[in-house]
């Protein structure tokens, strides 16, 4: 760590306001889990930006000690870009739900990921409209009822990690609000990688979609729904760990691993830098009440290097100016001119 | 026998042919060629809509209109003197701009059946030989036989050897008016060094193209246009576009801020970014962005950074752009937003000249959201104005709109360029220190009611701001009732305080009362110009005075206005600034209105004039 930042601790990035989501929603830990991680970044305080669009977890930068702005629905990805790009030293994080990043915005979010600016994208995904009292989100599974859907949701809903994929970002993580050490631990990733970092995190609304995500969360059902990825390491889960995944062809499957009396280490070892096998890892999206599903993955997905936007935009304009003096008046005065006595 | 040799003080040309003919560059190298030689000038390039429309059809006509002269010239001219033809579609678009015993140049070769078919004209109707052309001095010429003839000895394709047609019109118009070729020597040369075959036979056609006039003995005519008697000094030429880029250019260097631009590309304001990517070694950041919202939501977080923010669109990007200008206002942050006005409501006129954005510029938000809002009025004021725009932005803490349009923003005129000295300073202090005991309040105003710009990287003085309504000074989330109207008044008042820095209005030709003010803004400029001089030289009591601040207005405005008897407010809309003086003055102002996608012609404000004072 860099010795002239000046040392804050989580305390620190506690603001004067007072807090404004409904009790027990799961936006408290994560605004926790950042503000206890962001200390040992190695930032300068000062360095720190929290760009939000509208929608509850939108309300982030306010609990923020920080520079910060709450725009407007949808254009935290793109006012963040524009940042970065006017400020490339500065430590940006944009704080965004499943309705101002995928619907209404999720054409900034894919244009931002595809160029690969070096922000961090925290998208709490709570599957539902929570601001606006409860309609159905580009996430919620079909079938939903909300108020705007007593029918149910006839929408084919969005698999973030998948869009992320399919937009070339260059580290795509999942974690959950109930998870500390875990969301601790990807943001952390999430700061390291130089480029993009999208966060997945599972959020839970309480008062609108209670127990969306609970079939992960839930101490009874998270070990045999969930699959914690880590470089390296095979793919294994299940209350024992007693079940791996295989890839038979281009198909994963489950391995009881007890029953075959296979080897953990024969199953498939999770490479966070092959894009193909996150590729066939982001669609394990199975709805969890399917027989025979595959479980729920959460850790990095997915990491690559590639050169960032602002980066680029700094070297071209260092090439133009060793170039060519910027001088104003040979650049008023153009190439033809001509004296009228 | 020698052609005698007319001396005139001014002449309209219109070069015409299909898209593919390059009229537009003929036209540039006339003017540029004019320019030089010292003629004051103004042009008007008329594109097709679409940019690959079919060749030969009245769709894939496109124009250049030059005026130049040895006089003071405001507007590119209502009727040509001059025009060139390059097929039938291109005549019958056209003809109806030519003057009554103008000149008319045609290519013969465009009138053959298959281009007056294109051009949707009989055969047995060829204007070539049916007489309707009487009125006119007609020149024919078989450009396209006289081009081949002249590279018959060129290893270049007959397609290549046609594309070159343009260049002998060029240098026969070059003859007519006495005009040097160098310059267009020049830029050949530059243009095609590394491509010798073109280069020559682009030379080789120009070269033909003067010595036809010089050897044909049945041209009688040679003109001379001499130089302008303008203020004196050094300029140089420049279109609007590129002007307010060079505007946008100047204001930066002179705050020391790095220049931000998001935009998206949309017809007719694309120029400006292709003119300020050009010139990244003033540090000038371009982001070509994915959206126009994100174009300007883009340029919020550059000016939240402490950059000079700027966005550049046109009717429907500026639509788009509606709800994060609300959030600029809100967040009171420096940003420039430049509408290059076309032809609306929706996709409308692309290619075609309006100003009919002006009331949604200051209306058109959710909410009471006053922004201000200035205006050019010739291709040269956009850098003013432009540099206006940052200076205000800048020093109220606000987002401006500056509106030009497509009539001056692809215009082109001598403009006096300036010295970077001369220009007007614009100092920015960014915040450094709390301003509250012990405390950073991002909202507490100065004299000017302008909040404090504290940038991130700044210790100390982290702050959080938003599109929701805050607390006066602390800036905080607030739902308060009371809290709210302060606020609202406040932005408004803030606003209105930039009359205090900005100049007052001045009268442009006239005295400053009297019978009749006509009141224009933007881009009719040069039409009521030059219609208000000709009327008072014939002792009209008519005077013309052009706004470029309209929101506020200028201080002294009221003043002006009440001491006219009679106000015409000519806008290339149905009304729009009429109902704002309207509206704030109580006056009963009429209007002079056209929305035909084309600029005023000076007869037609001169006409107005002359109804309304009688005679
Ligand atoms: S509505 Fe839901 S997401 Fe919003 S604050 Fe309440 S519990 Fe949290």
């Amino acid at each position: 760590m860099d010795a002239t930042v000046e040392k804050f601790t989580s305390k620190d990035l506690v603001t004067d306001q007072e807090i404004r989501w409904c009790p027990g929603c799961g936006d408290y830990s994560i605004v926790k889990q950042v503000q206890t991680v962001m200390p040992d970044l190695g930032i300068p305080r000062e360095n720190i930006v929290f760009v939000s669009g509208i929608g509850c977890s939108s309300r982030f930068p306010y609990y923020m000690e920080t520079y910060g702005m709450h725009s407007i629905h949808g254009r935290a990805t793109a006012i963040a870009s524009g940042l970065k790009a006017a400020r490339p030293e500065l430590s940006v994080w944009i704080v965004t739900g499943d309705g101002d990043s995928l619907s209404i915005g999720g054409n900034h979010t894919i244009h931002l990921l595809r160029r690969n600016f070096n922000v961090n994208i925290l998208l709490f995904n709570n599957q539902i409209y929570g601001l606006t009292k409860g309609q159905y989100s580009p996430t919620s599974e079909e079938g939903k009822v909300t108020k705007s859907t007593p029918m149910g949701s006839i929408d084919h809903p969005f698999n973030p990690i998948a869009l992320c994929m399919g937009a070339d970002a260059t580290f795509v993580a999942r974690t959950m609000d109930r998870d500390p050490k875990h969301q601790q631990a990807i943001l952390r990733r999430a700061n390291d990688h130089k480029g993009a970092s999208f966060v997945e995190i599972y959020q839970n609304c309480n008062v609108f979609n209670d127990g969306a995500f609970e079939v992960f969360t839930e101490k009874s059902s998270k070990k045999n729904e969930t699959l914690f990825m880590e470089s390296g390491k095979p793919l294994i889960f299940g209350d024992n760990n007693d079940k791996g995944i295989k890839l038979d062809g281009f198909n994963p499957v489950v391995v009881d691993l007890t029953a075959t009396g296979a080897s953990a280490n024969d199953m498939w070892i999770h490479d966070e830098h092959d894009r193909v096998k996150a590729g066939i890892l982001s669609r394990f999206f199975d709805n969890p009440s399917k027989p025979d599903h595959l479980p729920r993955p959460f850790g990095v997905f997915y990491e690559e290097s590639r050169g960032c936007y602002e980066d680029g935009m700094t070297r071209q304009i260092e090439e133009a100016k060793a170039k060519k003096a910027a001088d104003l008046d040979a650049l008023l005065r153009g190439k033809e001119i001509w004296t009228i006595n | 026998m020698e052609p005698q040799n007319e001396v005139l003080d001014n002449v309209i040309i219109k070069f015409a042919g299909d898209s593919g003919d390059g009229m537009q560059l003929t036209g540039t190298q006339f003017t540029n060629t004019a320019a030089l030689f010292g003629n004051d000038l103004s042009t008007f390039p008329d594109f097709p809509a679409e940019i690959r429309a079919p060749q030969g059809t009245i769709a894939g006509v496109s124009g250049y209109q030059l005026h130049f002269g040895s006089v003071e010239i405001y507007t590119p001219g209502d009727f040509c003197d001059v025009l060139v033809a390059m097929n039938a579609a291109a005549l019958k678009a056209n003809q109806k701009f030519l003057r009554k015993s103008g000149i008319l140049i045609v290519n013969t070769d465009g009138f053959d059946p298959k281009n007056l078919r294109l051009a949707g004209i009989a055969e047995t109707d060829n204007p070539l030989e049916n007489h309707s052309l009487d009125n006119y001095k007609v020149i024919r010429m078989d450009v396209t036989k006289m081009t081949r003839a002249a590279l018959s000895e060129s290893s270049l394709g007959v397609k290549e050897i046609d594309r070159a047609k343009n260049m002998f019109v060029l240098g026969f118009l070059y003859w007519m008016y006495n005009r040097p070729m160098e310059h267009t020597l020049k830029f050949l040369t530059d243009k095609f060094g590394k491509k010798p075959d073109i280069l020559d036979a682009n030379v080789k056609v120009l070269k033909a193209g003067y010595n036809f006039g010089e050897t044909r003995e049945e041209f009688t005519a040679r003109f001379t246009i001499g130089p302008a008697k303008i203020t004196p000094g050094t300029y140089r030429n420049i279109m609007g576009n590129q002007a307010t880029a060079l505007g946008l250019i100047a204001a930066a260097q002179k705050s020391g801020l790095q220049l931000f631009c998001g935009t998206y590309p949309i017809t007719p304001a694309s120029d400006i970014l292709h003119e300020l990517s050009k010139h990244k070694n003033f540090g000038v950041k371009t982001f070509q962005a994915e959206d126009e919202i994100a174009a300007i939501a883009s340029t919020i977080g550059a000016s939240f950074g402490g950059s000079l923010g700027v966005t550049t669109s046109s009717g429907p990007g500026i639509a788009l752009k509606t709800e994060a200008m609300g959030l600029a206002l809100m967040l009171e942050l420096p940003l420039v937003i430049i509408n290059v006005q076309r032809g609306g409501p929706s996709t409308g006129l692309p290619t075609k000249t309006e100003q009919s954005d002006l009331l949604q510029a200051v209306y058109g938000r959710n909410g009471e959201a006053p922004i201000p809002v200035i205006a050019a009025a010739t291709p040269s004021d956009c850098f003013n104005m432009a540099y206006e725009a940052c200076r205000i932005a800048l020093h109220s803490m606000t987002p401006v709109i500056l509106l030009t349009d497509g009539y001056i923003a692809n215009g082109a005129e001598p403009w006096m360029f300036p010295k970077s000295a001369d220009l007007k300073p614009i100092t920015v202090n960014f915040a450094k220190e709390k301003n509250s005991e012990n405390k950073f309040l991002p909202y507490k105003r100065d004299e000017h009611l302008s909040r404090p710009w504290a940038i991130p990287g700044t210790k100390g003085l982290e702050h959080r701001i938003g599109g929701i309504e805050k607390q006066h000074e602390t800036g905080n989330i607030n739902y308060d009732a009371a809290n709210h109207e302060f606020m609202v008044k406040m932005r408004e008042a803030k606003v209105e305080k930039i009359a205090d820095f900005i100049p007052e209005q001045t009268v442009e030709v006239g005295t400053t009362k009297g019978k009749l003010l006509i009141l224009g803004w933007g881009s009719t400029f040069g039409a009521i110009k030059s219609a208000t001089l000709k009327a008072r030289e014939e002792g009209y009591d008519v005077s013309h005075a052009q706004l470029r601040y309209i929101k506020p207005f200028p201080k002294n405005l009221g003043e002006l206005l009440y001491s006219f008897e009679k106000v015409i407010i000519p806008e290339m809309n149905s009304g729009q600034l009429i109902k704002m003086i309207r509206d704030k003055y109580l006056i009963p102002a009429e209007g002079l209105n056209k929305v035909q996608g084309m600029p005023f012609a000076a007869e037609e404000i001169y006409t107005a004039i002359t109804k309304a004072l009688g005679k």
